[in-house]
């Protein structure tokens, strides 16, 4: 430390990886294309640097000695085809030694072939969809964040908008490719330490891949405008070993069945109350409101509503198959029959909607299939 | 012969509110529109201050996620149509018949109806704010189906309301074309046109063939809402990806739109206050054609995540990095200006300069967004929030704001309060940069865009956003004070108003006479 550039520079290296914390550029990822995309970046970066050095340098140089105050006379030059031409081309040649990198891992992002596990991921509003193709495992994925903290009478906690009930799984170092469409409007799948950010489309399959190299948990966001929350749609990724991932996937089945079981037995109203208002707060608070109003306007409200009260088939159909052309979607894929029956349940019999009516799950199960 | 040039001479404005409404005159359409755009500057800058203030903390504290992307929304429409755009209008309003040495734009009846149709327009999109479901809630960019199957009943009040814009910038554009290729002063030859005028002559190109896109994509969406097509429905055989096609061929040129006068004002102000003729004017009129040219053929990279074919990817991003080429040759000419001259540092000169500086910056975070696997991670995060602030805000708003002090003289006779209009620049300076810059940050770490809330490590940056914000939506009031002072009271202005000016419209007295030229200029 007794040469003092090296100590500053030393200082400043320091105090660059004190700063990860701070989050302050992009992530280096975990797989092979991630960090392409961050040597990338960071090389443009410092050449961008270099030329606002050089730029700013000769305009702060004008600045300070080319003043009227100093004493400056203009001089009387206004063109010069030579330079005027050697700044064109110079740029030129900056360009093409950027553009062969670029290009070069472009095309190995577009490399979509050889996969070991196809995923397709569907975007809802405002969910995710994986199902995972030959596996007969599939699944929903939201928010998980509780609504008393987003509407600050909590604690937030540490993941705070970035956790899910259900994450996506996917096994480390293998190549994964992920199929990308959408149910209503259009949504863009990101997570930025596997560099994969596609539009999920309506009508459209797009796809990406990945192969993470190091286990663990990552997290991203929806990154297209769809609608009032699209800022509640996270995406969580866990990247298991190839063991633990069987051992996952196996378990997830078991679950599925155990599931199908439970929608033989009988239920009381009070059971299916009790479920349904915990699937109601998960999926159906956002628009129809606590206190079952909706939001006037935009999302009917279903307290005293002619659904709710009515013929109990029709309104089993709208939650099972959703209203075309609304946000109102179909949600037979997305909850086993015991928690679908349980919410039409809850909505017939909640906020002084006293039908009285009790949705059988085996009833919801027929249906179903 | 000099009677008759008496008789047929109209000495001044008729008094009273008729004169507002019913004028035909440049100047007095030029004031209109300026001060139209500096209303709706105000009121979309609020919009802003509504954002920044709701993302101060994390949570949800003031408004609701409804609330919060309608007034993204209206933001972004409101500044890009009702405060930049007419703002360019109305400075090229006032200048460029003066810069031509015309005595009026060449079709002034239309001048008058260009203008007038934008306070209806405006009046009906804010008023989607007071309808039931809310005003447009789907982003500026308003892609289907958010914006046809899922938006709210007053999408087709906006949907009218950008038609009403359109009709206003494509009569506006014809009217600057014709007055600058018909009205010039004998002598004045297409290269010596001043680049106020070249870049506005390009722009109002630009607006002509652009601007029937957008209209045209908003009529598919009326169809597709109230006729029953499917141009953006999968499930009936449409492509939600035609619509942002078509957007995007609208929208990317229309970003050269709200920059292409920017350097055309820069480069009136940055000669005057280096006392030195402007740098390259050859090179940088046929470099804001090859821009403009260029923006024709890069739209897609605003899409390069929606699944495009490799060669697709491919030519966009090398057509979109080609742009850099151009833009660096007018950055290096203005440069090259400054460098051996002999400045001064007025405030319009302070706006110029900051405008260089901070445009720059702009386009550098632009060529980062230009590569394609790296845009991947930029895409929709605040990354490019940051990067088209930088042009927009430090861009195309410094540089009206400097075209507004260097002509304030000119148009009422009076200096402003150069002391004032100094505190202004610094506020806005630093309100800007602590406002914008800290976005690149967050966004590289990972926050997307119109978000209503967001994670925790997001928060310092955020917080220091909205403090930045704050400083410069409320230091425009010291610019309403300062213009108005200028206009009531004031030094004085004489004829020529800046020591190294040049060009025609300082031969005319400050402030301008009613009808600047009655007898054609002789330019040699």
């Amino acid at each position: 430390m007794q040469r003092t550039p090296l100590g500053i520079a030393a200082l400043l290296l320091i105090s660059g990886h004190a700063r990860a914390d701070w989050e302050v550029n992009l992530t280096r990822g975990i797989t092979e294309i991630s960090r392409e995309v961050y040597d990338l970046h960071m090389i443009i970066f410092w050449i961008c640097v270099a030329i606002g050095v050089v730029v700013f340098g000769v305009m702060l140089w004008s600045v300070i000695y080319h003043r009227k105050s100093r004493g400056a006379k203009a001089h009387n030059f206004h063109e010069n085809v030579l330079v005027e031409i050697t700044w064109t081309l110079i740029p030129f040649v900056i360009l093409i030694a950027m553009a062969v990198p670029a290009t070069a891992t472009l095309i190995k992002m577009y490399d979509n072939t050889e996969a070991e596990l196809d995923i397709q991921v569907t975007g809802y509003q405002w969910k995710w969809r994986y199902q995972y193709l030959g596996q007969d495992v599939d699944f929903f994925s939201s928010l998980a964040t509780p609504r008393e903290q987003i509407n600050n009478t909590s604690e937030k906690g540490e993941h705070y908008l970035l956790e899910v009930d259900n994450p996506l799984v996917i096994p480390a170092g293998k190549k994964v490719r992920f199929l990308l469409t959408a149910n209503d409007v259009i949504h863009s799948w990101w997570v930025p330490d596997l560099a994969v950010k596609k539009d999920a489309i309506p009508g459209f399959i797009n796809e990406a891949w990945a192969i993470a190299d190091v286990p663990g948990v990552y997290r991203g966001q929806c990154a297209e405008l769809c609608g009032k929350d699209h800022g509640f749609m996270p995406i969580v990724v866990e990247v298991k070993p190839q063991a633990e991932f069987e051992a996952w996937l196996a378990e997830v089945k078991q679950a599925d069945q155990a599931k199908a079981a439970a929608a033989e037995k009988s239920w009381s109203l009070a059971e299916l109350m009790e479920t349904g208002e915990e699937v109601y707060n998960k999926a159906c608070l956002a628009c129809h409101q606590a206190n079952g109003e909706g939001i006037p306007g935009a999302f009917p409200g279903l307290k005293n509503s002619p659904v709710a009260l009515g013929d109990p088939a029709a309104h089993i159909d709208i939650v099972l198959n959703g209203k075309p052309g609304t946000a109102m979607q179909a949600f037979r894929d997305q909850f086993s029959a015991v928690e679908l029956a349980a919410v039409i349940t809850y909505e017939r019999n909640a906020w002084g909607n006293k039908t009285g009516d009790i949705i059988a799950p085996a009833q919801i199960a027929a249906l179903k299939q | 012969m000099n009677t008759s040039v008496a008789a047929t001479h109209h000495h001044g404005p008729a008094s009273g509110i008729g004169r507002w409404l019913f004028t035909t005159n440049h100047k007095d359409i030029g004031t209109l529109y300026l001060w139209f755009s500096f209303a709706m500057f105000l009121t979309g800058g609020c919009m802003a201050l509504m954002i920044r203030a709701e993302l101060f903390q994390p949570g949800l504290q003031l408004i609701q996620p409804e609330f919060f992307n309608q007034m993204t929304t209206m933001h972004g429409l409101i500044m890009v149509f009702g405060a930049v755009m007419p703002a360019f209008v109305g400075l090229a309003n006032w200048m460029i018949p003066m810069m031509v040495g015309a005595p009026d734009m060449a079709l002034p009846r239309m001048n008058n109806w260009s203008f007038w149709i934008l306070p209806f327009a405006f009046a009906m999109m804010l008023s989607t704010l007071l309808m039931e479901g809310g005003a447009p809630n789907f982003g500026w960019t308003f892609y289907a189906p958010l914006s046809t199957t899922y938006a709210p009943p007053s999408v087709t009040y906006f949907i009218f309301a950008v038609h009403m814009m359109g009709i206003s910038s494509i009569m506006g554009a014809i009217n600057i074309i014709a007055t600058i290729l018909n009205l010039r002063a004998p002598g004045m030859t297409m290269m010596k046109l001043p680049l106020f005028v070249w870049t506005w002559l390009i722009t109002a190109f630009l607006l002509i063939a652009v601007m029937p896109v957008l209209a045209g994509v908003v009529t598919m969406m009326l169809m597709d809402i109230h006729f029953g097509t499917s141009f953006f429905n999968a499930a009936g055989g449409g492509d939600p990806v035609l619509f942002q096609h078509v957007f995007w061929f609208f929208g990317h040129p229309e970003v050269y739109i709200m920059i292409l006068p920017a350097f055309g004002i820069v480069s009136e102000i940055i000669p005057t206050f280096a006392r030195k003729k402007l740098f390259g004017y050859a090179s940088m009129v046929y470099a804001t054609a090859s821009i403009a040219l260029l923006s024709f053929i890069v739209w897609v990279h605003h899409m390069f995540t929606v699944g495009l074919p490799l060669a697709g990817e491919l030519f966009f991003m090398f057509a979109t990095m080609l742009i850099a080429v151009p833009t660096g040759v007018k950055v290096f000419n203005w440069v090259a200006t400054m460098f051996r001259g002999s400045m001064t540092f007025e405030t319009p000169m302070l706006f110029a300069l900051a405008f260089v500086v901070l445009f720059t910056i702009g386009g550098f975070s632009g060529l980062m967004l230009a590569i394609a696997p790296v845009d991947f991670q930029y895409h929709d995060t605040y990354f490019v929030v940051a990067h088209f602030h930088y042009v927009l805000v430090p861009g195309a708003v410094f540089a009206i704001m400097a075209g507004a002090y260097y002509w304030l003289p000119k148009w009422c006779g009076n200096y402003y309060n150069e002391t004032m209009g100094k505190v202004h620049f610094w506020c806005s300076f630093i309100g800007v940069n602590i406002t914008f810059f800290p976005m690149h940050f967050i966004g590289l770490a990972g926050m997307p865009r119109r978000i209503p809330d967001y994670a925790l490590q997001f928060a310092d940056f955020n917080a220091v956003a909205s403090v930045g914000a704050f400083i410069f939506g409320f230091s425009q009031l010291i610019f309403l004070y300062n213009v108005i002072s200028c206009i009531r009271k004031g030094k004085p202005a004489s004829a020529r108003v800046w020591e190294g000016s040049h060009g025609l419209e300082w031969t005319v007295a400050s402030p301008a006479p009613y009808h600047s030229f009655s007898e054609p200029p002789q330019v040699k």
